[in-house]
């Protein structure tokens, strides 16, 4: 992974200096350690912050073709440039370097703007076309790798990060009312808004061209799901051999490298099977890395041990303590540049600091399978609504919500009632666009509760309308189960889990991720595969288990899904009480300065918090969203730099 | 009987219940009850699978031991609502 950064004139050729440049990338420092490269002509600069991976000694940026006409500065890994690099010398394309970013400009000069549909890869990626004065700026197709830009008088500034397009913008951004609650709605703002007014992110799968001082985006790929009849056919087991044969050759793609590749390994089925992956693929030496926490309620220890047990890897871990997670999180939140709802980057960040420490720069994950192949509980929640909507008045149906639920007590009358009101939402339009979501997004909602009158009187945006107006057209027409995995997608995996929790994280330790699930040929087969090939009943990842099971134990296998956690509040509140800057930022001064939260009500829960009441999930998100927001102002409004207590 | 309705069923229990596809872990006519397969939460799943796999609706006043306490009954009571469709 890198870090790319650009100035482009809208009009004429103005002159872009190196001295501009160098402020945009020093602040991606932690994506790029190993050096730093520009290229500048009249109307255009592009700068890069480079992490060496493939080819350490010739694979500075930016990168051009034959004649230097076309430049390149790219943010990630292109996978299969070795395929396509030979496909593109037979062509008459000459190669300068043994690079995977030296095929983006040959793929352009070949295939024109259809270029990234013949790229496996993760990416963002900046390529000027001097002739034609034309820059694209591309993102891969799930969105792994973050990409922004904005317009400051004149000039468009580009960047992999917004802290790098801070230091040439004319005027500081201040926060976008309707991303945040956008936010505080679905995890993140919906694309391609940010959080920083006027900034704008390249949503994922997607082309931003700029030519003529004009800004056209077009998508070149997308989530797309069949109309019935139009499945893949074939047995469980035929469809299972053919995605665990994808599976292995994206494995096999993602373990290249001229830096040795490791592994995350939770003890879930998803980081498992990837190990067991690259075992089968006769990889000689597999290093794991995974974190326990002191927290029983949310440790996987005993899992990860028999899966080290099992495949035999050189692992190391790392005990998160709860006071870690107090102590560096305000220095996640100058990562993530976003507020988030849940503590889960933090210790995600000292993770990618041990791969750090025991000399890795790249690691594969089992993130995308849960989106990809059917594996979350909020799907089986919808699909047993649904099964409720089919009788509303059924007495016995949504007894199943006990399957996700065991706390849930039906026979008490208010374990019923809470059952009607929660869970009952939207039963009698199953069909709506946000089925599958109501009960996750009305819940994340009460975080907006916390706004203060004034805050809220500054929001004109409908975040359920803001996102239903930009789903694909095809969206109503597919299945209810395509329709949940396309929101999850699109929502929380490409702007929380990939970015705030995957990339930023990662990056702070400037640490390649790599993503086998996500694997573009592995999306599209998984979405042409009928639902209950993904979820069979409620067995969620059902194919997937198939396809993994020789790789694995029993047990592994079997074991119920465990969500990623980690403590919430409790991090912030041991036994010492709360780090000095909690209660800083949520002093009613500090509130009221910033003026989003009821400094009011924000008492009123710290008040909760420190009587030791019980705390739900609301509670939890309204504080941490509280509070990431207020460091997210310090940070970027105010110019403090974040703090770090240890 | 449908030997494919059958296969269906019994391989949707063998998978969720028992953890296995050893067709010879389950007779036919076993009980569940009997064997402890299924407690209250798993026959609402079991009539989840029905539905969605093969299209049939069930009423609460259905969900009974005549109907649902083998593969056997499983399959007939199937057929009948399919039949009655």
């Amino acid at each position: 992974m890198c870090g790319l950064a650009g100035i482009l004139h809208l009009e004429g050729d103005g002159i872009v200096t190196r001295r501009e440049l160098e402020p945009m990338v020093a602040a991606l420092a932690p994506r790029g350690p190993d050096g730093t490269g520009y290229y500048t002509e009249p109307g255009i600069g592009l700068g890069h912050a480079r992490l060496s991976i493939i080819d350490l000694a010739g694979g500075d940026q930016p990168i051009h073709n034959e004649d230097q006409t076309v430049w390149t500065v790219f943010n990630g890994e292109i996978f299969n440039y070795v395929e396509l690099r030979a496909e593109l010398e037979t062509r008459g394309h000459c190669f300068y370097t043994q690079t995977d970013t030296e095929v983006i400009v040959h793929a352009y000069e070949e295939y024109g703007d259809d270029f990234p549909s013949h790229l496996n890869g993760q990416f963002a990626i900046a390529l000027w076309d001097a002739p034609r004065r034309r820059l694209l700026l591309v993102r891969d197709r799930p969105g792994i790798l973050p990409l922004y830009f904005t317009h400051d008088p004149g000039r468009l500034l580009f960047a992999s990060e917004v802290k790098a397009l801070l230091p040439a913008m004319r005027r500081r951004p201040a926060l976008d009312p309707a991303a945040l609650n956008q936010l505080m709605t679905f995890w993140a703002p919906v694309s391609p808004a940010s959080l920083f007014q006027g900034v704008e992110e390249v949503s994922p799968g997607e082309m931003v061209v700029v030519e003529n001082g004009r800004l056209r985006r077009q998508r070149y790929w997308e989530w797309t799901f069949p109309g019935d009849g139009e499945y893949l056919r074939g047995s469980a087991e035929e469809l299972a051999e053919e995605l665990h044969e994808l599976l292995l050759d994206a494995t096999r793609l993602r373990l290249r490298a001229d830096v040795p590749v490791g592994a995350y390994l939770s003890g879930g089925l998803d980081s498992s099977g990837i190990a067991g992956l690259v075992k089968h693929s006769g990889h000689p030496h597999l290093r794991t890395f995974s974190i326990r926490f002191e927290d029983p309620g949310v440790d996987e220890t005993e899992h990860q041990e028999r899966m080290i047990r099992h495949l035999g890897t050189d692992h190391t871990s790392i005990l998160c303590r709860n006071a870690d997670i107090a102590d560096i999180f305000p220095r996640v939140i100058a990562r993530t540049e976003a507020p988030v709802l849940r503590t889960a980057p933090a210790p995600m960040s000292i993770l990618s600091g041990l791969v750090r420490q025991q000399g890795y720069k790249v690691v594969l994950t089992g993130e995308g399978a849960d989106e990809v192949l059917g594996g979350y509980d909020l799907f089986k929640e919808a699909k047993i609504r649904q099964f409720w909507a089919r009788q509303p008045d059924s007495k016995w149906r949504p007894a199943l919500l006990k399957k996700l639920y065991p706390y849930l007590d039906l026979n008490q009358r208010s374990g019923s009632a809470y059952l009607k009101q929660f869970f009952g939402q939207g039963l009698d339009d199953p069909e709506a666009m946000g089925f599958s979501h109501l009960p996750r997004w009305s819940t994340t909602g009460k975080t907006r509760d916390f706004f203060s009158p004034e805050f809220r009187a500054t929001i004109t945006d409908d975040p359920e309308a803001t996102l239903a107006a930009r789903l694909p057209a095809g969206f109503s027409r597919w299945h209810s189960f395509n329709r949940a995995q396309f929101l999850e997608a699109r929502t929380l995996m490409a702007g929380y889990l990939l970015n705030s929790q995957g990339d930023r994280m990662l990056m702070a330790n400037s640490v390649e991720g790599r993503f086998p699930f996500l694997d573009h040929r592995i999306i599209e087969f998984a979405n042409r595969l009928h639902p209950t090939m993904k979820m069979r009943g409620l067995n969620e990842k059902y194919l997937l288990k198939k396809a993994l099971t020789r790789h694995l134990p029993r047990e592994t296998v079997a074991r119920y899904k465990q969500p990623y956690r980690a403590p919430d509040i409790a991090a912030f509140f041991g036994a010492g009480g709360p780090p000095d800057y909690v209660r800083e930022c949520l002093s009613p001064e500090s509130l009221q300065a910033t003026g989003y939260f009821d400094a009011q009500r924000v008492q009123h829960l710290l008040k909760k918090i420190e009587h030791g009441r019980v705390i739900g999930f609301k509670d939890n998100m309204a504080f941490l969203g509280v509070l990431s927001t207020q460091l997210w102002h310090r940070t970027f409004v105010e110019e403090r730099p974040a703090q770090v207590t240890s | 009987m449908s030997t494919e309705v059958k296969d269906q069923i019994k391989q949707y229990i063998l998978e969720t219940y028992l953890f296995t596809s050893d067709t010879s872990a389950l007779g036919d006519d076993e009980s569940f009850l009997d064997r402890g397969i299924i407690d209250s939460t798993g026959v609402l799943e079991l009539i989840f699978f029905l539905e969605e796999q093969f299209g049939v609706k069930i009423a609460d006043e259905e969900l009974l031991p005549e109907n649902l306490d083998s593969v056997s009954r499983l399959t007939a009571f199937v057929e009948r609502k399919r039949a009655a469709a």
